[in-house]
């Protein structure tokens, strides 16, 4: 149960890490090609400190879990594995992801697993950084130009359906939450709600119409698109299994 | 790559401990001083390079002119006792 949730919380990580580092060398200016590959390094560290713990409770290494595990066997919410479409829609993407990120691990950060709490601790300086940098870039395209503020409001139309996922609770979840050891995510979403609701007044935009929610990637239903995030982030383990740095 | 070319060009500065003075690293282009900032710290300080950044648009800084280094430096070559080699340190002054 502990390794099922250990791994989600890595699996969020690393598919959000994958889908920035396709930016690489494609990023809008040089400066902000750096930025987001930084945040991809940033969160493949978090991913990497999670795979270990998670590998401690199965035996299995952080190769293994990350590039021997098919789409089915992958929990991470169905956000992350959504397509880089346009600078508005990595923003957007991001932004959502970042606040939600920040509070699952603020919340972490108390959890009465200790390896849990360090990962935690360590991952919410990243992560308070990452808000800042997504949050800014909200505000300077979404009350910037014409073009730029309906980028954004269209790229916030696509994305809108699929934050509403990041507040269910598996089962296992639950358990782990009544234990003090998972975060209680269903309780974050009034505050990330507001906190979104915030940034997207200031920023010039309007909240999408509509509480119905995109699910599945938590419990390994997802969409086509991880199916590609996978080949081409496992192919090496793939076609040469057991190859190392 | 066309909108770099519309963000005007910033000077970064590092100072690597509270102390020391910044020292310029390197410049970068920005639309404004807060997102200069931003790609300072993500450009120039991803090995901890520093511990406080400032950032100056380019155009802000008045240079010499290289044309004019005799005038300009040329006199200060020769007065030896300007510099501070007279002087026993002490110990305790670490940073000179």
């Amino acid at each position: 149960m502990l390794f099922d949730y250990v791994l989600h919380l890595a699996d969020n990580q690393v598919i959000m890490a994958q889908r920035l580092s396709e930016l690489c060398g494609h990023g809008p200016a040089l400066e902000q090609d750096i930025a987001i590959t930084n945040i991809s390094l940033d969160l493949i560290g978090q991913a990497r400190l999670l795979f270990q713990y998670a590998g401690k409770l199965d035996g299995r290494d952080e190769d293994q879990l990350a590039f021997l595990r098919d789409v089915h066997e992958f929990r991470n919410v169905l956000l992350v594995e959504q397509p880089n479409h346009d600078f508005a829609h990595v923003i957007v993407r991001q932004y959502l992801f970042d606040e939600f990120n920040f509070l699952n691990y603020q919340a972490l950060c108390q959890s009465k697993d200790e390896d849990l709490a360090a990962i935690a601790t360590k991952a919410l300086m990243e992560v308070k950084y990452h808000r800042r940098f997504s949050r800014n870039w909200m505000l300077r395209l979404g009350d910037g130009t014409a073009i730029s503020r309906q980028k954004m409001q269209d790229a916030l139309n696509d994305l809108w359906s699929y934050p509403g996922e990041f507040f269910e609770m598996t089962g296992g979840e639950e358990i782990l939450a009544k234990a003090g050891i998972a975060a209680d995510v269903a309780s974050m979403k009034p505050t990330w709600l507001a906190n979104v609701t915030q940034t997207v007044k200031e920023a010039s935009l309007v909240i999408p119409e509509g509480d119905w929610h995109q699910t599945g990637g938590k419990k390994g239903i997802h969409s086509e698109h991880l199916g590609h995030i996978l080949a081409e982030m496992q192919f090496l383990q793939r076609a040469y299994p057991g190859q190392t740095w | 790559m066309s909108t770099n070319q519309d963000w005007p060009l910033w000077e970064v500065f590092i100072a690597a401990k509270r102390g020391l003075s910044h020292k310029h690293v390197g410049s970068l282009h920005a639309a404004d001083s807060e997102m200069a900032l931003e790609n300072a710290r993500d450009v120039y300080t991803r090995r901890k390079e520093g511990e406080s950044l400032w950032v100056v648009q380019s155009k802000y800084i008045f240079a010499s002119n290289p044309e004019e280094n005799d005038a300009f430096f040329e006199p200060a070559k020769n007065k030896v006792y300007r510099h501070p080699t007279f002087y026993e340190l002490p110990d305790e002054v670490k940073k000179m």
